[in-house]
């Protein structure tokens, strides 16, 4: 309905989230955890506003992580977060995993 | 002479951004029918001139009225029109919803940036309360400041022909 001024995101992920979700904070504290840097973007408690969480992920329930940069696009926060340790941990694909 | 049963009070004088100047940058939570997320005023120019609309908050009849106004103009096809308040993001996104504003608004609690571009009003009798007086900076893609209009008084009649004027010679 109106118009939106997606920002020059500095980081591929951009994250939907809402206030005092806890599933959403886990995930929050894993991409700190990893040094991941990601973009909020907040949504209501009210499932019936979250037309736009629905567009990227064809649910309307958050936690929903969006990476551009590997095309994924994931709800579940139990998901996300064993995406984020695989993809940006030390023994992800950008790791070295020597021991 | 006329006798007014109402009065319009006058506000104190606004050192806010002129034509010519470069207005302040800031980034604030910007806020959608639909969600909100951090946004910077340079970037948001970035892509075409913005019409940045300070109003004091949602819920007054200024702000509704005003945001009406500027809906039904429709300038939003013209510029990127921006709101500024002090109503939180929840208030937001449902006022853009409520009335169904093709723009999004800047929430900003604590009127930090307000208070940077000179246009805060002490609405009275709200101890600790600060908002924004009625404001419009019509910007370039580098913040240089095309336009510009402070509310002198209060209640404030919105200067929409010079702000019309102003975009049609961007």
């Amino acid at each position: 309905m109106s118009a939106a001024h997606p920002p020059k995101e500095e980081s591929a992920l951009v994250l939907y989230r809402h206030v005092g979700c806890p599933y959403c904070e886990r995930v929050v504290r894993v991409a700190a955890d990893l040094g991941v840097p990601f973009h909020s973007r907040f949504v209501v408690p009210t499932h019936s506003l979250r037309d736009a969480v629905r567009r990227v992920s064809g649910q309307r329930a958050v936690p929903v992580l969006v990476d551009r940069e590997h095309g994924i696009t994931m709800s579940e926060s139990a998901n996300i977060v064993a995406y984020l340790e695989r993809t940006y941990g030390d023994t992800g694909a950008t790791g070295g995993g020597e021991s | 002479m006329t006798a007014f049963h109402f009065d319009v009070v006058s506000l104190p004088p606004s050192d806010h951004p002129t034509a010519g100047e470069t207005a302040p940058d800031f980034t604030r939570p910007l806020v959608t029918g639909e969600y909100w997320e951090d946004a910077t005023l340079s970037e948001v120019a970035a892509d075409g001139p913005v019409l940045l609309a300070f109003l004091p908050m949602d819920g007054t009849g200024l702000t509704t009225h005003t945001c009406i106004d500027l809906r039904r103009r429709g300038w939003a096809d013209d510029v990127t029109v921006v709101g500024y308040s002090i109503s939180t993001p929840y208030e937001h996104l449902a006022f853009v919803r409520d009335h169904d504003l093709p723009f999004p608004l800047f929430s900003d609690p604590r009127a930090g940036v307000a208070e940077r571009y000179d246009v805060t009003h002490d609405h009275g009798g709200m101890t600790g309360l600060v908002g924004a007086r009625p404001a419009f900076f019509l910007l370039e893609a580098d913040l240089t400041v095309a336009y510009a209009w402070a509310a002198t008084e209060w209640p404030a009649s919105r200067p929409y022909a010079a702000v019309e004027r102003a975009i049609d010679a961007l």
